[in-house]
């Protein structure tokens, strides 16, 4: 059906016969529990893939499941055949984007470019968002603007990701240069702040390192770090991931880390594979392993240091573990143990924690009403056992969180912060 | 041929009240071609019914249009049960979970057939009961689906299979009527067994909607021992050496050296390596009981020539012990990608045979072919790990699997233990059931569905049927 040639080679479709179609992944897949299809299911996506590798269906049959997996790769975790689904999905997510490329109108493609290539990449229009929503939440022009119903103007989506937008704080100055001359304290750490974490969650950035400095650590962030590349590797722009995992590699090689910490899953799980972005004969692919090695999320590095609790919090805590964390960076037991460490707190695991809330990057954005139909099977859990707060470890999540708890009507009930914000309180360091 | 088939679509949609619940998109029919064996068959349509009614109305348009009708639940079938091999609608019940209420006074569950079979148990077990059978897909598997294909599972040796636990059914015949089986009580002996009939009949004679099943009382403890041993035979003497000791153990799986070797490589769990075989037993029942009872399996076994016996000191080291039992799977697959699963059962006192006979067929066919499986009740999974491309070897497969079926059945034993008859061991039927024995089945299946709507293709081989692991 499809006359391009070299298909097979793009798709990843060698890997797809591992798949043994056995359906383990089903009960563990966020889209087939919610939307009820096989197709949208791994092993739905598996198939489809080889299906249009070997031509018996086209690019564009393959499209919507595709576009509607979460990205979450639950489905690997639970896999008895290690099937190695992230690698299939972005193969038929960078086949998609190229298909695409066609077809797509002058006009869209401006605005994707604006957003992959300029927006996230720099950080000072990040910054400049960032500052502008911080002036308009102190000036109570969101008031305003909620009120006069000019964002029921904007499409669904950007309406309840507005109402939910914390917010923002604009983060503190911070070290720019480490003196690698003198090493009095126990660990290095070059901090990993992001972007879209850096503007919209800066306080959960200060906070980390904060908590860092306070268990003896020396903390730097410097200033060459670039954007991750998750969100254009998802969207299927390698080459722009490829050039920014470069800089990053590049530019933290010139400085003698311990470890290199970042406090937002989506981050972490992208920065720990830079590897598989180059082949292994490339030198790419073995400086981007030294650089993976030292890659760690908070919770690694705090549950090995010594944190001196100062206060009880006596609250019932709920963990929602991000899908990045967990399926990617199988950081598991980490934050759970933290939280346990926490004097007072009673924690309560949430049942079907390991189910991805339907953030995801910017899929509830881009397919919002789809999010919604997984956030809302996500809450019946919540609702179970409704705790007093909700940790998250990724800012995709925390705002999926409140967007759950508003929809449920149960705001006033919930309280949802990022793990290192609990820490800091109980630790009172802020 | 469109305008018939915009017809029927619109006909299914108003069947159903809901047109979301049709899917007849390429990608979707796609979705639902193919199960855990092999071969893919694209229906026409897809229909996720809810209720009774709603499949009554499909049955009907199909018996007007004579459009053959699959039901399907997840899908996880390894001997291809829900195939559409012939097109036409397939009937997804994956969603139909919405019945799953437990009768505690009268030791009862009654479910929809959507229902996922390890929730059952899980639901049970809030009223200390306890739904034994436990097929390795339970947690993904339906309970619609176990019991159109009879499944099994290592509970197996003690509690039987799904038939053991089935008291009544509601169905949908091919005329679209809907009749009750059995019912719900224990004994009950009215008429013809035809719930024992319907329960493994493929979805050839019927389309369960709803089953009352039998529930046990929960055993409150279990305890579990790995035994190794340097002749593969003796750990078939071990098997009826323990039986014949009195004792009766909830599960019985053997590992071969094959195995366990992809198992150390895999995962590093401190197997002996140069041994021939493993063998898992775990007993359930009382705590105090279960301390003598390990006792006497660890005499029977040692009389045997068992090199050693660890009896796992709590749960978390049994846990441990499974966990080399699980690993199997993933292990095999790491050494090629396609796994041919078969499940070829002999009378307990064969299984040293059979064992030899499997060697003899790995040398011949030079094949990856590795066992594992319930050895306690005969019910083998030799596996041979293949490449689907290597046409090649796909054929040394497709030959070693015929003459793993001949020998089993030589030895008195069946096509099937668990797995049910599919389209894979269709073409064999007659050599286990004879001409006429086969003969009697068609005439049955003939009487309920004379247009040979449900699931055509299955359970009877069509005429000039061989076996094939490649349909392309």
């Amino acid at each position: 059906m499809t006359s391009e040639t070299g298909l097979r080679e793009k798709l990843a479709y060698n890997e797809t016969f591992s798949c043994v179609q056995c359906g383990y992944c089903l009960p563990a897949c966020p889209t087939y529990i919610s939307f009820g299809k096989e197709t949208h299911s791994p092993r739905g996506r598996i198939n489809l893939v080889k299906m249009a590798a070997e031509g018996k269906i086209s690019i564009h049959d393959m499209a919507n499941p595709i576009d509607l997996c979460l990205g979450c790769r639950a489905c690997e975790t639970v896999c008895p055949t290690n099937v190695e689904y992230g690698k299939i999905l972005s193969s038929a997510v960078d086949v998609l984007a190229e298909y695409r490329k066609k077809e797509r109108s002058r006009k869209s493609r401006l605005m994707r470019s604006i957003i992959l290539h300029h927006t996230l990449p720099n950080k000072k229009i990040l910054k400049l968002i960032g500052q502008g929503l911080y002036v308009l939440q102190k000036t109570k022009m969101t008031t305003v603007l909620r009120k006069s119903n000019i964002m029921s103007a904007f499409p669904k989506a950007i309406e309840s990701m507005e109402a939910i937008t914390p917010e923002i704080v604009l983060p503190v100055k911070r070290k720019r240069k480490g003196n690698s001359e003198i090493r009095d304290k126990q660990l290095r750490i070059g901090f990993f702040p992001g972007c879209v974490m850096d503007t919209f969650f800066a306080h959960v950035n200060d906070l980390s390192i904060k908590l860092l400095e306070s268990a003896g650590c020396e903390v730097i962030t410097i200033q060459e770090q670039g954007c991750c590349g998750a969100l254009q590797h998802h969207a299927g722009e390698k080459k722009q991931a490829i050039s920014l995992a470069k800089q990053n590699i590049e530019a933290y090689e010139k400085y003698d880390f311990d470890y290199i910490v970042n406090a937002i899953g989506g981050c972490g799980a992208a920065l720990i594979e830079y590897h598989l972005l180059f082949d292994s004969t490339d030198t790419w692919h073995s400086r981007a392993k030294k650089f993976v090695e030292k890659n760690k999320d908070i919770s690694e590095v705090l549950s090995m240091l010594d944190l001196s609790f100062k206060k009880d919090i006596d609250k019932v805590v709920s963990y929602q573990p991000s899908c990045h964390l967990t399926n990617v960076q199988g950081v598991v037991e980490e934050p759970i143990q933290l939280l346990q460490r926490i004097p007072g707190i009673t924690y309560v695991a949430m049942q079907q924690k390991d189910m991805c809330c339907g953030s995801a990057g910017i899929y509830n954005i881009v397919h919002h009403e789809e999010s919604l139909l997984i956030l809302d099977n996500k809450m019946k859990y919540v609702k179970k056992n409704v705790p007093d707060v909700i940790v998250t470890t990724n800012p995709g999540c925390h705002l999926q969180m409140l967007l759950g708890i508003k929809r449920e009507g149960i705001q006033d009930k919930i309280k949802v912060v990022h793990l290192v914000e609990l820490i800091a309180e109980a630790c009172d360091v802020g | 041929m469109e305008k018939l088939r915009e017809k029927i679509i619109e006909e299914l949609i108003r069947a159903l009240g809901d047109p979301s619940r049709i899917l007849t998109e390429d990608f979707d029919l796609f979705s639902y071609s193919f199960d855990a064996s092999f071969g893919v068959f694209k229906p026409d349509y897809v229909c996720q019914p809810l209720e009774t009614a709603e499949v009554v109305s499909i049955i009907k348009l199909a018996g007007m249009y004579e459009i053959p009708v699959v039901a399907r639940g997840t899908s996880t079938s390894l001997s291809g049960g829900p195939l559409p091999i012939k097109g036409g609608i397939v009937l997804d019940f994956s969603l139909w979970n919405t019945k799953l209420e437990i009768d505690p006074e009268n030791l009862t569950a009654i479910v929809s057939p959507g229902v996922i079979t390890a929730d059952i148990n899980e639901k049970a077990d809030e009223f200390g009961l306890f739904y034994p059978p436990d097929p390795s897909s339970a947690h993904v598997s339906t309970i619609g689906g176990n019991l159109a294909e009879n499944s099994g599972g290592p509970r197996g040796l003690k509690y039987g299979v799904t038939r053991d636990y089935v008291l009544g059914l509601e169905v949908v015949t091919a005329k679209g009527k809907v009749i009750r089986t059995g019912g719900s009580t224990v004994k009950n002996v009215t008429g013809f067994d035809l719930t024992n009939l319907i329960v493994g009949s493929e979805g050839t004679l019927g389309i369960i909607t709803e089953a009352i099943l039998r529930l046990i009382p929960k055993p409150v403890a279990t305890k579990t021992a790995m035994v190794s041993f340097d002749d593969l035979v003796d750990s078939g003497r071990a098997i009826s050496k323990v039986l014949r000791s009195g004792i009766m153990p909830s599960k019985m799986e053997i590992m071969d050296q094959h195995s366990i070797i992809a198992v150390e490589e895999h995962a590093l769990l401190g197997l002996p390596t140069d041994v021939e075989a493993i063998l898992l037993i775990e007993l359930d029942g009382h705590p105090l009981a279960l301390e003598k009872e390990m006792e006497l399996v660890s005499n029977a076994c040692m009389m045997v020539n068992a090199r050693h016996v660890q009896v796992a000191k709590d749960d978390h080291e049994a846990a441990q012990f499974w966990r080399a039992r699980k690993l199997v799977s993933p292990a095999i697959a790491k050494i090629k990608p396609t796994k041919i699963s078969e499940d070829a059962t002999v009378p307990r006192s064969k299984i040293p045979e059979m064992f030899q006979q499997l060697k003899r067929i790995r040398e011949k066919y030079n094949l990856h072919l590795v066992v594992f499986g319930h050895a306690g009740d005969g019910n083998l999974h030799p596996n041979i790990i293949a490449d689907a491309r290597d046409k090649d070897e796909m054929r040394r497969a497709e030959k070693a699997v015929e003459e793993i079926f001949e020998t089993a059945i030589r030895l008195g034993g069946t096509l099937s233990g668990e797995h049910g008859i599919g389209n894979m061991k269709s073409p064999f039927m007659e050599m286990e059931l004879g001409k006429d024995g086969l003969h009697m089945m068609r005439l049955i299946k003939e009487a309920w569905d004379p247009q040979n709507i449900l699931n055509p293709g299955k359970i009877f081989p069509e005429p000039g049927q061989g076996f094939e692991l490649s349909h392309d």
